[in-house]
């Protein structure tokens, strides 16, 4: 029997495969049996009541997609009565994404959302900061610690992190996050990004722009999983573009302690399930007995220092 | 070893390991027929085990539509209405009509091929047993997602009318597969000027008059649903809309196939894959 449980600061997971925020809801029970999944992460939900972005919300880019949905909540109320039964039978742990325009915001909601059933709180930092000309939290270390700082002192669940990719030195805002007290980080959110359509020349979005995400980003959000679990101590979730188990594995590799997946499910809504399967068997042929034992475990060439070089 | 994701999707194992059978599957379904029929459209068969072949009229199947040429790679699935589906049989069918890069796919598939889908998805039709006479209202694609209700009301002992509108004679099809099931046809079109909605208002209107209708359904116009959604209001007769949108998921998580909905409090989004496809009909502004 492989292990593939792992611990994410004082959380231990059967596995390492959660589904991204924004894709996953309940109707996924409808097509597995969710207790399969490592843990389950809840679409962003806000104070205030949001209807969305205008539609087209999607459109297909070369391996990869493009979204602006807008976080359509129906606020903190509604997901403490409504969402989180819904998985009160199910033995995975439930993490409650929440997004917010402010940092008091952002603790007061973590105080809400804190009740039976939530096991851990994902902040999704990468909306924008109404106090900051509305520049995402996570574009800046000091806002990212201050964040994380005003919800773990307003919660005793588990804080991760959701970072952006959409920053010039995202190890720096993972380092903030880690002192503001996260237990993990999710490396990465999407890429702020564009399309046109030629014939009409408009803007394939109504937002006109989205994030990326799908195959497109993995390498480069490997790399950053790989920088971050380099420089910090916490674990990092590892989150861009994960279609299979192979996909998995590179990314524990390059560092990731546990991964989550979202376009894949949209195109194989049992892709997670898929890659549970596939990692065992990939461990039981590699003699692998400890899927952990894989975390971090690319074979780098011995020069670091030319590494680092390369790197600048 | 290569380690991908598995080709057999039909299996799902709960955590403990035991078959379940769930209401959504993710299946690879094999191609018995695909053929052109007329005007563009396609009829497309598949042998399709439960749970796809339990569909019910207006779901909808998510198919990963393979590559039809070597410049276009359809990513996402595309959304397609339900034209038979046979629990006996354990067939699908599909009318589809060749439009983009999705269907273009669709159309490459040969007899033995294998073709994915996600389903059934969504709210379908839902017919009252007590019904006995039902009108539908269709034009274009949307004859192919109504088809399968008038064998449904035939099944259940109902009289259908069909009025049913298109581009030209070639673009009506199921119209033998209507009148295979009992529907009283009344056919409409441009290429003769019959299909004016001030003409199909004229044909209609009889109809409610005689106040036999106990339900209306239509799909694939927006000028026909304003009509029928003024006639149906006057007339007080529920009615239902199947609607299509641009789709990511198709299971309601991604929240990107919204419409605008009147509700007794003002106006929401819904979902068209989850909450719908099939939605009443003075629920639905226009579009």
């Amino acid at each position: 029997m492989v292990d593939l449980s792992l611990e994410i600061g004082r959380m231990r997971l059967k596995n390492p495969v959660m589904p991204a925020s924004g894709t996953f809801s309940e109707q996924l029970g409808q097509v597995f049996d969710l207790n399969r999944l490592g843990a389950l992460v809840t679409k962003s939900v806000t104070p205030e009541h949001r209807d969305g972005n205008p539609v087209p919300r999607v459109c297909e880019t070369p391996s990869g997609m493009l979204n602006s949905i807008g976080i359509p909540s129906k606020g903190l109320q509604h997901f403490v009565e409504q969402i989180v039964p819904l998985y009160s039978g199910i033995d995975t742990p439930l993490v409650a994404s929440l997004s917010a325009p402010t940092v008091d915001a952002f603790a007061a909601a973590a105080a809400t959302v804190s009740v039976p059933g939530v096991a851990a709180i994902e902040a999704n930092i990468s909306c924008p900061n109404l106090e900051a000309n509305g520049h995402a939290f996570a574009m800046a270390p000091d806002t990212t610690e201050a964040v994380l700082r005003a919800m773990t002192a307003a919660t005793d669940r588990p804080i991760w992190a959701k970072l952006t990719p959409n920053t010039g030195d995202i190890v720096a805002i993972a380092r903030a996050a880690e002192a503001g007290g996260a237990e993990a980080v999710v490396v990465a959110n999407t890429f702020l990004a564009m399309a046109i359509d030629i014939a009409t020349r408009r803007p394939k979005l109504g937002n006109v722009l989205g994030g990326l995400s799908g195959p497109a980003i993995k390498p480069i959000v490997l790399r950053m999983v790989h920088q971050c679990s380099s420089h910090i101590g916490i674990p990092v979730i590892g989150c861009g573009g994960i279609m299979t188990a192979d996909d998995v594995i590179e990314y524990l590799l390059a560092g990731a302690t546990a991964v989550q997946v979202g376009t894949a499910t949209f195109l194989h809504p049992s892709a997670m399930t898929k890659m549970v399967e596939t990692l065992s068997a990939y461990a039981r042929t590699h003699d692998v007995d400890r899927l952990q034992d894989l975390r971090g475990a690319v074979v780098l060439p011995d020069d670091m220092a030319m590494l680092a070089l390369a790197a600048e | 070893m290569a380690v991908g994701v598995s080709s057999d999707w039909t299996s799902e194992p709960d955590a403990a390991g035991v078959a379940v059978a769930f209401p959504i599957s993710e299946q690879v379904c094999v191609v018995l027929g695909n053929r052109p029929v007329a005007a563009g459209y396609w009829h497309l068969e598949l042998d399709a085990p439960s749970p796809a072949c339990q569909a019910r009229p207006g779901q909808f199947f998510h198919l990963l539509c393979p590559s039809p040429d070597e410049r276009t790679t359809p990513f996402f699935r595309r959304p397609m209405s339900v034209y038979g589906a046979d629990a006996n049989a354990a067939r699908v069918e599909f009318l589809y009509k060749v439009t983009g890069g999705g269907t273009r796919g669709l159309a490459t598939l040969q007899v033995g091929d294998a073709l994915n889908m996600v389903g059934p998805l969504g709210r379908g039709f839902h017919l009252d047993p007590a019904g006995r006479h039902i009108l539908i209202l269709a034009r274009g694609v949307g004859l192919a997602t109504l088809a399968p209700l008038v064998q449904l009301a035939k099944l259940q002992g109902m009289a259908v009318t069909a009025v049913l509108s298109a581009r030209t004679t070639d673009h009506l099809l199921s119209v033998a597969r209507m009148h295979r099931h009992g529907a009283d046809v009344i056919t409409v079109t441009d290429a003769d000027g019959s299909s004016d909605p001030d003409h199909v208002e004229a044909l209609l209107r009889p109809l409610f008059a005689a106040g036999r209708l106990d339900a209306v359904f239509t799909c694939g116009s927006n000028r026909l649903l304003l009509l029928l959604k003024r006639l149906a209001k006057a007339h007080g007769v529920p009615g239902q809309v199947a609607l299509e949108q641009q789709m990511a998921c198709g299971l309601g998580m991604c929240f990107c196939c919204v419409r605008v909905f009147d509700e007794a409090d003002g106006t929401a989004y819904r979902r068209v894959c989850c909450d719908g496809p099939v939605f009443d009909l003075q629920t639905v502004p226009a579009w």
